[in-house]
């Protein structure tokens, strides 16, 4: 299937793709309305790893053998005809097993419900936006086996 | 010492944009943003603002406007606010004001002044989107005669009898500048190379040595020895298209070079060939040229090197002299003569070289094209100008004054990010070009780099054919020194003389 994949030698630390990912999940998909006017301002589902001069966004790989799920308790936490692993809010139960589980420390906590927050690869846009408005093209989506990657 | 210096730019921000994701504050290497939590504000210290625009261009909501501070002093055409500036850092200081990129003076720039034919009625024009347009050059000595052997009573087989120099063949008369790893980011030195491999042309490694790495793409380079001698071993020379012996350099007449040992990194010290975190200084001339004979000893050293099959240039800065200069250098057994003018560029120079030193490029290629071909020694090299070239229509002005091939560093510069802001000296560019901080130089990735300059070399490639077709000609070579192309605009009869152009109407 395909995955974000990063190239940390040219991610330079702008936090660009966090900024579109929250535009994505937001309400009215509008940047100045969404951070500056939505009441419930939606939170990017990634994660800046910085350390300067490295950095690179993390988000969900969807692994072919996902832990966050074997771990989840509710059954929220799911693997779409796709192979994407997506999380059903109602089901989830904030218990956190898939945070402990996740190898990559790619789920976060949402504050707002205290559920969690994690790439749901943006189905609904088709493309995921951190990818398309990236400006060092530090981030791709192509077809590459779990396990081959570097990161 | 508390500082009287008024800031240059002034940045404004748009609350009704700014959403406080501190991309700005992330991407100044200046630190002229910096956000405030408690207020959840973002504030700015202009005094700091160089006016790179990067924060400008990477805001995701338009939300910074950069632009010249409104301050001033009071308006004087003798003490402009420049020089009041440069003073007052003086007295700051007490040294040498410095500055990167090229002169940005008002002298007159002639290719503004001069304009060119186009066919009517009595000569076709030709349309190069449906017939061939040769732009292919040839770069090297040309023999003085050739002659033909044809073998059988036939025309159709024929051989060339004389034997011919060592020439290298580039697809577009465009040839990207001499600049360094070490004055540039790998990430942009690479991108250079990636781009002229790419294209088929040329680009130069300035006097910083060619990467282990990146000797593949060594068909595409044209090599320096320059006075510091960096990073020049058997196989960097035998690697190459061209050699090139550097001699000056537009910006900088007359001056050597300095990298300062914190630029001095560990790959660029194994590349020069000097140990890591000491100072790269060329000296100001190659002391073991003092004269046209010792040049010609080098220009021989370097052929016997490469066993006569490289082509050699020599580069100088345009100055007073340049065409006795030049003739001598071609007797001198150069192959290429480079000339570079009054308006190139540089990653480190005093102010007060860059803005008064040299000639401008247009002067001096008319005068040296004219020279040589009054020796009768024009077909024994290429001339390659570099210098403030910004456009197609420059190149295509400046091979109609005698111009083999015309070498781009700004424009490959600005192609890759670079806005000019004249600050490369610092070490801090913010579009990771001419910086070797490990933060910073990633900013440049090197696959986008050398897509923009394959595309900046196919945008003029275009417009030079499109010009070409206009003056009804279908290959470069029948441009080449065609002066009757070219008339002048506004010029002084002396000025006319020296391009040796007619006027407007003539």
């Amino acid at each position: 299937m395909r995955r974000i994949v990063v190239k940390p030698e040219v991610c330079m630390n702008c936090h660009l793709c966090e900024v579109w990912c929250v535009v994505a999940h937001s309400k009215s998909k509008d940047i100045i309305k969404a951070f500056l006017y939505e009441e419930r301002k939606p939170l990017p589902r990634l994660i800046v790893e910085e350390s300067r001069p490295e950095s690179f966004a993390l988000q969900c790989k969807h692994c072919d053998e996902p832990d966050c799920i074997f771990a989840c308790i509710s059954g929220a936490l799911y693997k779409d005809e796709e192979g994407r692993v997506l999380h059903d809010e109602s089901k989830c139960v904030a218990c956190y097993s898939c945070i402990m589980a996740c190898p990559y420390g790619a789920i976060k906590i949402n504050p707002l419900t205290g559920k969690i927050l994690k790439c749901d690869l943006c189905v609904d846009l088709g493309f995921p936006p951190c990818v398309e408005k990236c400006p060092n093209n530090a981030l791709e989506y192509v077809e590459v086996e779990i396990g081959a990657e570097e990161s | 010492m508390f500082s009287h210096l008024l800031p240059e730019f002034i940045v404004e921000r748009r609350d009704d944009r700014c959403i406080r994701c501190r991309a700005c504050e992330r991407q100044c290497s200046f630190e002229v943003h910096r956000y405030d939590e408690e207020l959840d504000r973002m504030f700015s210290d202009e005094k700091r603002c160089v006016g790179c625009q990067r924060c400008a261009v990477l805001c995701p909501t338009g939300a910074l406007i950069v632009r010249p501070h409104p301050g001033e002093y009071r308006r004087n055409a003798n003490w402009t606010g420049e020089r009041i500036q440069d003073l007052k850092k003086q007295a700051e200081t007490g040294g040498v004001v410095l500055t990167g990129s090229g002169n940005d003076k008002p002298y007159r720039i002639y290719w503004d002044h001069i304009v060119l034919n186009a066919s009517q009625v009595t000569n076709p024009s030709i349309d190069p989107l449906r017939e061939p347009m040769e732009l292919r050059t040839f770069l090297g000595r040309k023999p003085d005669v050739l002659e033909l052997r044809f073998n059988g009573g036939d025309y159709e087989d024929v051989e060339i009898a004389t034997e011919l120099h060592p020439n290298v063949m580039i697809e577009t008369p465009i040839v990207f500048s001499a600049m360094s790893y070490g004055a540039l980011s790998y990430q942009a030195f690479k991108a250079l190379a990636m781009a002229a491999s790419e294209y088929g042309t040329l680009f130069n490694t300035g006097e910083g040595g060619l990467p282990r790495e990146l000797r593949k793409y060594g068909k595409n380079a044209i090599v320096q020895c320059a006075s510091g001698r960096f990073g020049v071993d058997p196989e960097y020379l035998n690697c190459a298209a061209v050699i090139e012996i550097k001699i000056g350099q537009g910006a900088k007449p007359g001056i050597g070079g300095h990298l300062p040992g914190e630029k001095v990194t560990l790959p660029i010290s194994v590349t020069r060939m000097i140990p890591e975190g000491t100072d790269a200084l060329s000296p100001a001339p190659q002391h073991d040229i003092y004269s046209i004979e010792d040049l010609s000893m080098l220009i021989y050293a370097l052929k016997e090197a490469t066993n006569y099959e490289k082509p050699v240039s020599v580069k100088i800065a345009a100055v007073h002299n340049v065409a006795a200069i030049a003739s001598g250098m071609v007797r001198a057994g150069a192959d290429i003569i480079a000339i570079d003018g009054l308006r190139g560029g540089t990653g480190a120079a005093p102010k007060i070289i860059r803005d008064n030193v040299g000639i401008p490029i247009e002067l001096a290629l008319a005068a040296v094209d004219r020279r040589l071909r009054e020796e009768g020694i024009r077909n024994k090299c290429s001339i390659l100008v570099a210098g403030g070239f910004r456009c197609s229509a420059d190149v295509v002005k400046a091979i109609a004054l005698g111009a083999d091939a015309v070498y781009i560093g700004t424009p490959a510069l600005v192609a890759m990010g670079c806005t000019l802001c004249q600050k490369c000296y610092t070490g801090k560019c913010n579009w990771g070009i001419c910086t070797q901080d490990p933060y910073l130089s990633r900013r440049l990735n090197p696959e986008i780099g050398a897509k923009r300059l394959v595309n900046l070399l196919r945008a003029w490639s275009l417009e030079i054919k499109e010009m070409l077709g206009g003056m009804g000609i279908n290959a470069i070579e029948s441009l080449r020194g065609n002066r009757d192309h070219l008339r002048g605009v506004g010029l002084e009869d002396w000025e006319l003389e020296v391009l040796g152009i007619k006027g407007a109407g003539e």
